[in-house]
């Protein structure tokens, strides 16, 4: 079997980071292929809900990344996200549901295509240190 | 606290005689000790069934979301603290109200007690002043109860209600205690301990959600354990479920829980559940200052914010 491989799934606000990712696109920077984009509207959109499925459904690691605070599309999402990640990754961490390092938040705007590609490494790198993530994967019944 | 009885059964009888509350939320006598159960009395006779005593752990703003009608209700510290939440949540209005403030010194805990007597059952419990004497075949033991109570009530530093319209005694002193000991422990762990702790923590859980029903914060209209499309969380007890469940539970109250302990009263297999929401209020209290239901018109933390708000996320 070839060497274990992380997936990370991502959530990128569309008017920033997503933009940045797209922008590392035609800019042929290389950044790993781990990540698995799902695009939201705004960090506000972010729901506690999505990184627990994520887990749930075999995901080693998730990162979740918006627009700087004060530069939101929407003037105010990513404020009332970043209590709610605040809260919700020390929660994650003293609930054991993950290590540390395995779930990650960021600010990157779209021109900064350089910052997106090289956290796109440390995350990756950080998720690989941690080995794949199992215990929060709901096992299938096993039938005889 | 006892003492209270008559002054709820005057206040009550006098509310609704004048025609003032369309009903009063109290307790009356439970069938089993230990157990008062929640009653609304709706005419003045009915206010004779209303007592207090050390088994009023309930939390009463439970029963008040969405009601139309003028209601008049007894409210401890916690329950106080919740009704504000309530108000501020537009699940009641504050003219719909009249609150008989309870100044309080906690409430038993029956399975302490329980504990104490090696499987033999109480067949009665009678409180007079501090103390409680529960009797069963062949046996009559005589408890304190400050040494009795429920895990939250012997930390609360809230036990007078933050918002009243006619106070049942005097304010009680408040506690100088330290509230996070438990939380700092787990703190202390590692990753690996942790999630151990809390498997075993939400082991015997059965999923029948009396944590999630007892709860006075928790009111929408659809629950998240009920939603289908997308299911967000299993029904079955597998342990992610279980796991997800009552992280999900504790995240919904984050800052809005007035940890009146009414989720691990109501626990038929005795989980400690407010070990997840009392992280969550240490971490509000720590990051943005804020007890949920102490300040009347302050929002709830996650409903507003700060530009110079801390990242310790990033």
């Amino acid at each position: 079997m070839s060497e274990w491989e992380p997936k990370v799934i991502t959530f990128l606000c569309n008017w920033c980071s997503y933009g940045a990712a797209d922008l590392a696109g035609v800019s042929r920077f290389q950044y790993p292929a781990n990540i698995r984009i799902i695009r939201l509207p705004c960090t506000g959109r972010m729901n506690p809900k999505f990184i627990l499925a994520a887990l749930r459904h075999g995901a080693d690691g998730v990162w979740v990344s918006g627009c700087h605070p004060g530069d939101c599309h929407y003037i105010e999402g990513n404020f009332y996200a970043r209590r709610k990640f605040a809260l919700l990754k020390t929660q994650l961490e003293y609930t054991g549901i993950i290590e540390p390092g395995r779930v990650h938040f960021s600010w990157i705007s779209s021109a900064e295509a350089t910052i997106f590609a090289e956290k796109a490494r440390k995350v990756v790198e950080a998720i690989k240190a941690l080995g794949p993530a199992q215990h929060f994967i709901k096992k299938q019944a096993e039938v005889a | 606290m006892q003492a209270y009885t008559e002054k709820i059964r005057e206040a009550a009888k006098r509310l609704l005689a004048e025609k003032k509350v369309d009903g009063v939320i109290g307790f009356r006598k439970g069938t089993m000790p230990f157990m008062n159960e929640p009653f609304m009395a709706k005419t003045p006779e009915q206010a004779d069934l209303l007592v207090w005593d050390g088994n009023c752990g309930i939390n009463l703003a439970n029963y008040l979301p969405k009601r139309t009608d003028k209601i008049a209700i007894v409210a401890k510290g916690c329950d106080s603290r919740n009704i504000s939440i309530q108000i501020l949540e537009n699940q009641i209005k504050r003219e719909q109200l009249h609150i008989l403030g309870a100044p309080c010194k906690g409430m038993t805990d029956k399975r302490k007690i329980q504990d104490e007597l090696d499987g033999k059952e109480i067949l009665q419990a009678e409180e007079a002043g501090d103390k409680v004497k529960v009797s069963g075949r062949d046996f009559e033991k005589t408890f304190n109860r400050s040494e009795y109570l429920q895990e939250n009530c012997a930390i609360c530093i809230h036990r007078n209600p933050v918002i009243s319209d006619e106070m049942l005694g005097e304010p009680v002193q408040e506690q100088q205690v330290e509230r996070y000991e438990d939380i700092k422990q787990i703190e202390a762990m590692l990753p690996e301990e942790k999630r151990k702790h809390f498997d075993e923590l939400i082991e015997p859980c059965i999923r029948c959600y009396a944590c999630r029903s007892a709860c006075p914060a928790c009111y929408c209209p659809t629950c998240f354990v009920d939603e289908s499309k997308p299911q967000w969380v299993g029904k079955t007890t597998d342990p992610t479920d279980t796991r997800t469940f009552h992280f999900l539970r504790a995240f919904h109250v984050a800052g809005r829980c007035s940890d009146c302990g009414a989720c691990e009263r109501s626990c038929p297999v005795g989980i400690k559940v407010r070990e997840f929401t009392k992280k969550l209020e240490k971490e509000v209290k720590e990051l943005y200052g804020y007890e949920a239901g102490m300040v009347q018109d302050l929002r709830p933390p996650l409903d507003v914010y700060r530009p110079d708000d801390p990242e310790p996320f990033l």
